[in-house]
This record gives structure tokens, C-alpha cells and sequence, in this order.
């Protein structure tokens, strides 16, 4: 009770300095969340790309329908896949047709249909990875009656790359910028507690714990994380509805990275408090 | 209450700041330590309230010794000797009643216990219609005063004072000194360090030891 009604009363006492703390907390956030935003809209970006990973498997003419049903079934049950739907040689003409409207003369004209019978298969959300992928395929062609499994190797690598790439980025970026804002919260409250360097003092030479003294500091850098994650979510917020007005569509970041935000910020604010205020410590 | 025995304390490339240093505080005593600036005083008294170590021998202070009290153990100590400093070190932007209080809040004094006891003590030190002065508001004979209200609070049995009087006028040094010497007559052993050979004469009675480049010069029990 006492620890939360000192740290309370440092905001009380000096303002300038604690709301300052708070400040910089909140701008080092603030570019965590940017980063947030773009790397959530890059990995919605993806995901859209992901959904459309599909393998078509196409059948020879002379393959039997019991044959077809069981291949169906057998790829169905693979635990990766979610679904494998049959495409006849109509269908795919028919498809053909209304996707290539320019061809539909050449179309028209056929004798015969040259398209084959496929096998479509989707993979499950998460399972679109290119060892999935290449394994399904595998797997497909594995049948006599399979002429061939296609999925776009081409672009489906360059996805995965972009995927790697993304993630390499993610990770090195996001500890960076991490890194960066621990540096400038640990300063931050380096320079409030310096600030409050005869407290501690008279403290310890009256006779204080350090748990005790210790205590007040650690809410009161918790409470600066906290304003500080506050503000880093309200200027990300501004940003987001700014770019979406004047620049491009985006979506806003998951709820729970708001909350992982707010629990880091105030998790950053005590941490830091702590390992400031263990030199002061030592000084009596 | 306070036993120095052959104490030294070297600073690496600094040297020696007290070499075997033996002197004898006993429960109710009054005690000047004098000497020189840069004669070992204010090593001698961050010794005696184990702000720091020596490097030799042992210095023992109520009850608990340097060579066993560990610094997890020194807030213990902290809270039988009070200290009072030549520069006050009180609280900017709090009151006389506020610097006190905030004693007894990180001593664990219980929340009711806190006003009466702090209004005690300011009364003690003659302060009491000073309780909401804020401490600029203070003249430097009552800061010093609320200074040793505060060094009070946790009721220790050793009163440490360094240059106590080194920043304030004769008037408020005299009244410094009655304060001390009052304190003391309640058998609270007195240990103070001063420069000011003049002040040390003004009381024959107070046991006296001084201090010369580090080593223990005088001592007037034994002159």
C-alpha cells in the first residue's frame, strides 16, 4: 500500500519528469507499433496469397472413376489437406471458357476437349508450406492414373521466400526496434530515479530494506510503462486512421498484441526501474 | 556502544585514511571527534555507521560487529544509529512534518502511530509550529533541527553527527548543541565530529578525540 501510494505521489511531485518518462516510453512504443501494424497488414498480405497455394492434379482420359474416387479419398484424408474436389473435362472447358473470354471463338471450335480431368487439392491454413506442398504432390504422383501435379513451383517459392524473408526481417527488426526501446525506457527511468537519487539515500541510511525501497520505484516504472504503452497505442491508432483515410486500406492490429503491448510496457517500465535503481543501492 | 579497535582504512592509490585507530564510546557519553580537514573524521564516522568497510581490525557499534554483519543485515544497524549531516539532506518539496514521517513510513511504523509521533518529536526539537513549513521555507537552525528529529524517529541508541553546526551561525549552532546535549542527558551515546576546536571547548565535560593524518592523536580520558 505504501509502495503504490509513493509511486503515485512521484507523479504528483514531478510531473515534468515522470510525464516524461512516460513520453519517451511511449515513443519508443510507438514505433514498436508501427512495426506492429506493418508486419500484421504484411502477414495479411501473405496469408491471401497462402490461401490461394492449391495443387491441381491432373488425371489421364483413360482413368477409371472408382479409381478417381479412391485417389479422392485417400489425398482426403492426408491430415494437411483440407479438401479435394474433382474437376471433370467439361468443367474445366467451362472454366476455361469464362476465364479466357478472348478464346472463346478457339473454344467453341473445338472437336475435342483437350483439357484434363484434375484433382483440385487445398491445403489446410498453416499447412501451406512448401515442404506440404512438395509432399502432397509426391504423393499424388504416386498414382499410375496421375499425369502430372502442378502448383505453380514458380511462384509458390517465391511466396515461401518472401515468407522467409518476411519472418528473417520480423524477427531481426523486431528485436532491434525492441532493443532500442528497452535502451531508451531503461534511460528514461535512469534519469527519474537519478532525479529522486537523496530519497533512496535517506532511506537506506534510515534504515529501509532494499525490498522496500525498491518497491515504490518498481510501480512507479510500471505505471510510467503503462502511460507509455497507452500513448504508443493511441499516436498508432491516429496513424493507422490516417493512413487509411488519406493513403491505403489496412487493418488494425489483433487485440491481443494491444494488450501484449500495454503488459510489455509496463513489464519494460518495472524491469528497467529495477536495474536503475540497484546502483543507488549500493551507494550507502 | 560504539568500540573502534586498531581500525585502519587504506583506499587503493589513495592510501591510508585511518591507521590503528582504538577508541571507546559508552552508552551515555558525549564524544567529540576532531581533527583537521582530511584528517580521517568522516572516514571514521562512515566506519561507525558501516556506510563502509575497514580494512583492518574491527569496528563494533550495538552489538553488531564489521567483520560478521553482512550488508543484507546493515539496515538493522541503520535503525539504532541515527546520523545527522553539516548539509541537513533533507527532502526538497516536503514538509518538516513530511521529512519525518517518511521515516517512520520505511520503518514499518504502523499508519495511525506516524502523525502523533512525528508531532513528538518536532515538539522535542522545538519545531512544532513548524510541522507544514516546507523545507525552503526553513531556516538553516531549524533544518538542522528537523534534521535531527528525523535521525531520532526510529529512537536509536547512537546519534552520529558530522559537522553538525559547520553551516549555521553561533545562534542556531548554541541551540544545536543544547538540542544534542539534552538528547544525550536521555543516555543516548554522542559521537560528533568537528573541526571547530572552539565549539569542543565550550563543553569540558565531553570526551574528546582527535584526530591527525589518520591516527589517533588525543584522547581526553586518557590525557
Amino acid at each position: 500500500m505504501h509502495a503504490l501510494r509513493e509511486a503515485l505521489a512521484a507523479f504528483r511531485r514531478a510531473p515534468v519528469l515522470t510525464g516524461l518518462a512516460s513520453a519517451m516510453v511511449g515513443l519508443a512504443l510507438f514505433v514498436i507499433g508501427l512495426f506492429g501494424l506493418a508486419t500484421h497488414n504484411l502477414q495479411l498480405a501473405l496469408s491471401e496469397f497462402e490461401d490461394r497455394v492449391e495443387i491441381a492434379v491432373y488425371l489421364r482420359d483413360d482413368a477409371r472413376q472408382s479409381e478417381i474416387d479412391l485417389a479422392q479419398m485417400e489425398l482426403g484424408d492426408i491430415p494437411e489437406v483440407q479438401s479435394v474436389r474433382y474437376i471433370s473435362k467439361a468443367e474445366a472447358l467451362e472454366r476455361a471458357q469464362a476465364q479466357l473470354p478472348d478464346f472463346s471463338e478457339l473454344f467453341d471450335n473445338l472437336d475435342v476437349n483437350p483439357l484434363p480431368q484434375s484433382l483440385e487439392v487445398k491445403l489446410r491454413p498453416g499447412e501451406r508450406t512448401q515442404v506440404v506442398v512438395e509432399a502432397v504432390s509426391a504423393a499424388a504422383l504416386r498414382y499410375a492414373f496421375v499425369e502430372d501435379a502442378q502448383y505453380g513451383r514458380e511462384w509458390v517459392d517465391r511466396l515461401f521466400a518472401l515468407r522467409r524473408i518476411g519472418a528473417a526481417t520480423t524477427v531481426a527488426m523486431g528485436s532491434a526496434l525492441a532493443l532500442v526501446a528497452a535502451l531508451i525506457i531503461g534511460t528514461a527511468l535512469r534519469i527519474a530515479i537519478f532525479a529522486r537519487r537523496e530519497e533512496i539515500y535517506i532511506m537506506r541510511l534510515v534504515g529501509a530494506t532494499n525490498g522496500f525501497i525498491r518497491r515504490p520505484f518498481l510501480l512507479e516504472g510500471a505505471i510510467a510503462g503503462l502511460i507509455g504503452g497507452g500513448l504508443a497505442w493511441l499516436m498508432t491508432w491516429g496513424t493507422y486512421r490516417g493512413v487509411y483515410a488519406f493513403l491505403f486500406e489496412l487493418a488494425w492490429i489483433p487485440p491481443l498484441w494491444i494488450v501484449g503491448g500495454l503488459a510489455s510496457g509496463a513489464a519494460f517500465g518495472a524491469i528497467a526501474s529495477i536495474f536503475a535503481i540497484g546502483r543507488h543501492l549500493r551507494e550507502l | 556502544m560504539i568500540k573502534l579497535t586498531n581500525v585502519s582504512k587504506e583506499y587503493p592509490n589513495r592510501g591510508y585514511a585511518l591507521r590503528d585507530i582504538s577508541l571507546h564510546v559508552k552508552k551515555g557519553e558525549f564524544a567529540f571527534l576532531t581533527g583537521h580537514s582530511g584528517s580521517g573524521k568522516s572516514t571514521a564516522m562512515r566506519l561507525v555507521h558501516m556506510s563502509d568497510r575497514p580494512t583492518g581490525g574491527e569496528v563494533r557499534v550495538t552489538g553488531y560487529s564489521s567483520d560478521r554483519v553482512s550488508d543484507r543485515e546493515l539496515w538493522k544497524i541503520r535503525r539504532r544509529v541515527g546520523f545527522v549531516f553539516q548539509d541537513f539532506r533533507l527532502l526538497p518539496g516536503r514538509t518538516a512534518l513530511e521529512n519525518i514521517s517518511f521515516v517512520l513510513e520505511c520503518t514499518g511504523t504502523p499508519r495511525q502511530d506516524i502523525v502523533p509521533r512525528t508531532q513528538r518529536l518536532l515538539a522535542q526539537v522545538g519545531l512544532s509550529t513548524k510541522a507544514g513549513a516546507l523545507v525552503h521555507e526553513l531556516s538553516g537552525g531549524e533544518q538542522q533541527r528537523v534534521a535531527i528529529a528525523r535521525s531520532l524517529a526510529n529512537s536509536p541508541y547512537v546519534l552520529l553527527a558530522d559537522e553538525p553546526t559547520g553551516n549555521l551561525d553561533d545562534r542556531a549552532t548554541r541551540g544545536v548543541m543544547d538540542l544534542f546535549w539534552d538528547i544525550n542527558a536521555q543516555g543516548m551515546a554522542m559521537l560528533m565530529a568537528t573541526h571547530d576546536l572552539e565549539l569542543v571547548r565550550r563543553y569540558p565535560h565531553a570526551r574528546v578525540f582527535e584526530l591527525d593524518n589518520g591516527r589517533l592523536v588525543y584522547d581526553s580520558a586518557v590525557a
